[in-house]
């Protein structure tokens, strides 16, 4: 039995929650768990409170095996999962801002996503009006002779989203570089709370739109396995073909922008032709460009016609025959290889001990990707590859997405190939309410930038009680902080872009 | 790099490759702005495009006015990196509490005469994340709006007759902005550092 199981398997089980285990731990367990978290043995997937309960989700890397571990917080006090594994301070800064919930001896006192100007504190736990004035934001200082600081943000001189970096610079060198986030935080999981499933759905799909099919995606997958209802076989092939729509339409605007904060505009101008074709088939087959409330629990809401099948073939034509010359072009241009090669290195070590998500991790040797471990339909039917590359430069991260997209079009192809023809049914029904107990559901679902959870529990009368989303993001921001050091200022766009994180997403 | 460059020549520009569905609204809305852009602004329109919340989906096709199928620049209208040098200012998101302050400081920070472009759903009334402590509600509860394009997001083709709505405005003799006018106690000072 994986050691992961084991801690599980001394706690109380809770019944309802599917489709991974989760008991509620003492706190000897709990320390337990997190001592193999420090050790490597876990990766940590995430960390969320509510009222009296801190839950944490651990993915067995030995194992291959997911669960979750709750505790439940005397004096709303828990012990930090912070202080012994860096990825978890950020978690547990905002978990006390929208909990209330304190870890213990988590080294970084600081608040994280509450800015001190909510009429209230603690939204999703005992909420109470605030009255304290906002305390400046401290940065860690950064000493030593000539050294400059530059602050940017949070509104940046790009059509991008807000937040904060305060760089130290020696001459222009960057010594150090800090983010602060959290200027996009619209309280969505508060607003998530008490609404119905189909409301609660529209929210999810706008937590971060440039994934608002992955999100669509996780939130129905999490609804589903706390339902025990399954997506007929159509909508779970028809919600591939939109994922992965999604994860080429990204990536061709991704490797474009790239290229284009060095200055290249030649790779920008012709990716961005290839996103706006796959926008263009996506709006025309299923009805909105970026598939937004397309993808709802128990199924999907257009189906795919017979002329949208012969438009989406059309398109990976034109994009296999387009793609190419556009790689020869990246591959070729020594000025531009200049800029990424070894530019923004993120070590293996790191993207493993953080659980890196997506081309972050997979640049950098990380061998994850949900659609293989745990795994979802259809993806177990058909065949592709997780390319992965070890330099973890922003080379590496263009060329993962170059091949990402190459096997998104194979998985396309399959799959209008093998898209079942009949029953034509697109929607399941969901099961009426009232429930005969509270249902828990979780999942984890592959994104264009890494690894989406979602996390629920559906109330007796059918509405949402707490409903957690953690973005890929929350494990790839502050690595992000690590590659930039050393690397010129100016070369800091071309790491942020080849990150490219989500702000809304993290923010939430 | 060079057969891409000779292709380029060759096989025309693909701006007007646009497909059938949009190529008579693309042309009729080209040939307006280029009128009225012209007439009104000397061919330029500077924008300063602000988040104050999105989910970053209205961000995402506000970028595709700038890829060549849109080509948003034949028409003198372009995105500038500072509100100093911006006529219009595109606001988009339910207006976060923690954006509220950088938006007022950077609308403060755009010279006169100025536009505010709300952009998207929630940029009108918080959209779906209205009632949350986390947000303001539309842009028009910090800054006085004087258009606002719908969707969730606005297509960029929507994006594109917004902004050609704006211009005709401004043509029809409309020359102050929403801050000039009667009721509106917009601080008209510029910039101020705070305390």
């Amino acid at each position: 039995m994986s050691a992961l199981r084991t801690l599980i398997d001394q706690g109380q089980a809770i019944l309802n929650h599917r489709p991974w285990p989760r008991a509620v731990v003492s706190r000897e367990i709990w320390l337990q768990a997190l001592g193999l978290l420090q050790a490597g043995q876990f990766t940590l997937l995430a960390l969320w409170g509510e009222q009296a309960f801190v839950h944490i989700a651990l993915f067995d890397t030995t194992a291959n095996e997911p669960g979750i571990l709750s505790f439940e917080c005397e004096g709303n006090r828990f012990p930090s999962a912070g202080s012994l594994h860096p990825p978890a301070i950020r978690l547990e800064r905002a978990l006390r801002d929208l909990s209330g919930l304190q870890a213990e001896g988590l080294p970084d006192a600081r608040a994280w996503l509450d800015h001190g100007k909510w009429p209230i504190q603690h939204p999703l736990g005992q909420a109470e009006r605030a009255t304290a004035m906002p305390e400046p934001y401290a940065f860690l200082a950064a000493e030593g002779e000539s050294l400059h600081q530059i602050p940017v943000g949070p509104v940046h001189a790009g059509i991008i989203e807000p937040g904060h970096f305060r760089f130290t610079a020696s001459g222009e060198t960057v010594v150090r570089l800090e983010e602060r986030l959290g200027y996009v935080h619209k309280g969505i999981e508060a607003l998530m709370a008490g609404k119905t499933v189909a409301q609660a759905a529209i929210l999810a799909g706008r937590v971060s739109g440039d994934s608002t099919v992955a999100y669509a995606l996780a939130f129905s997958r999490a609804v589903e396995a706390a339902l025990e209802t399954d997506a007929p076989e159509r909508a779970t092939w028809l919600r591939t073909l939109m994922a992965e729509l999604e994860r080429l339409a990204n990536h061709f605007g991704d490797i474009g922008a790239i290229c284009n904060d060095a200055a290249f505009a030649m790779m920008h101008a012709q990716c961005g032709i290839l996103r706006e074709r796959v926008l263009r088939a996506a709006d025309d087959c299923f009805g909105h460009r970026l598939m937004m409330d397309r993808v709802v629990p128990g199924g999907v809401r257009n189906d795919l016609t017979e002329d949208g099948t012969q438009i989406i073939g059309g398109l990976v034509t034109h994009v296999r025959k387009r793609l190419p010359e556009i790689i020869e072009l990246y591959e070729n241009t020594a000025s531009l290889q200049d800029r990424t090669v070894s530019t923004g290195i993120l070590s293996s070590e790191l993207a493993r001990q953080f659980g890196a998500g997506g081309y972050i991790g997979r640049a950098s040797g990380r061998n994850f990707d949900a659609r293989r471990m745990p795994g979802y339909a259809p993806y177990d039917r058909l065949q592709f590859e997780v390319p992965v590359l070890e330099e973890g430069d922003v080379d590496a991260r263009i060329w993962i997405r170059i091949r990402e997209a190459e096997q998104s079009m194979k998985i396309i192809e399959q799959i209008l190939q093998q898209l079942p023809k009949s029953p034509k049914e697109i929607l399941a029904a969901m099961p009426a309410h009232p429930l005969m107990e509270a249902r828990e559901g979780v999942a984890l679902v592959e994104g264009f930038r890494g690894d989406i959870l979602a996390w629920l529990r559906i109330g007796r009368d059918g509405k949402i009680e707490r409903c957690h989303l953690r973005d890929p993001s929350w494990f790839q921001w502050p690595l992000l902080e690590v590659v930039v050091k050393d690397n010129i200022v100016a070369d800091f766009p071309l790491c942020n872009k080849s990150f490219n994180c989500s702000y809304s997403g993290h923010d939430l | 790099m060079r057969r891409l460059l000779f292709q380029s020549l060759v096989h025309g520009p693909l701006t007007e490759d646009a497909p059938a569905r949009s190529d008579d609204a693309m042309a009729e809305l080209a040939a307006q702005i280029n009128r009225v852009s012209r007439q009104r602004l000397g061919r330029t329109l500077s924008i300063r495009e602000v988040d104050a919340g999105s989910c970053n989906g209205c961000e995402l096709e506000i970028h595709a006015l700038n890829n060549v199928l849109y080509d948003l620049e034949r028409f003198g209208i372009h995105f500038v990196a500072s509100p100093r040098h911006a006529d219009v200012l595109l606001v988009t998101g339910p207006v976060t509490t923690n954006m509220r302050e950088a938006l007022e400081r950077t609308y403060q920070a755009t010279p006169h005469p100025k536009w505010v472009v709300a952009v998207g759903d929630c940029a009108r009334d918080g959209g779906v994340f209205s009632g949350s402590y986390a947000c303001v509600g539309g842009v028009s509860t910090v800054l006085p709006v004087d258009l606002h394009i719908g969707g969730c997001p606005p297509s960029p083709m929507a994006l594109l007759k917004g902004l050609l709505a704006l211009l005709e405005r401004v043509e029809a003799g409309d020359e102050t902005s929403a801050e000039s006018r009667p009721g509106n106690d917009m601080s008209m000072t510029g910039y101020q550092p705070t305390a």
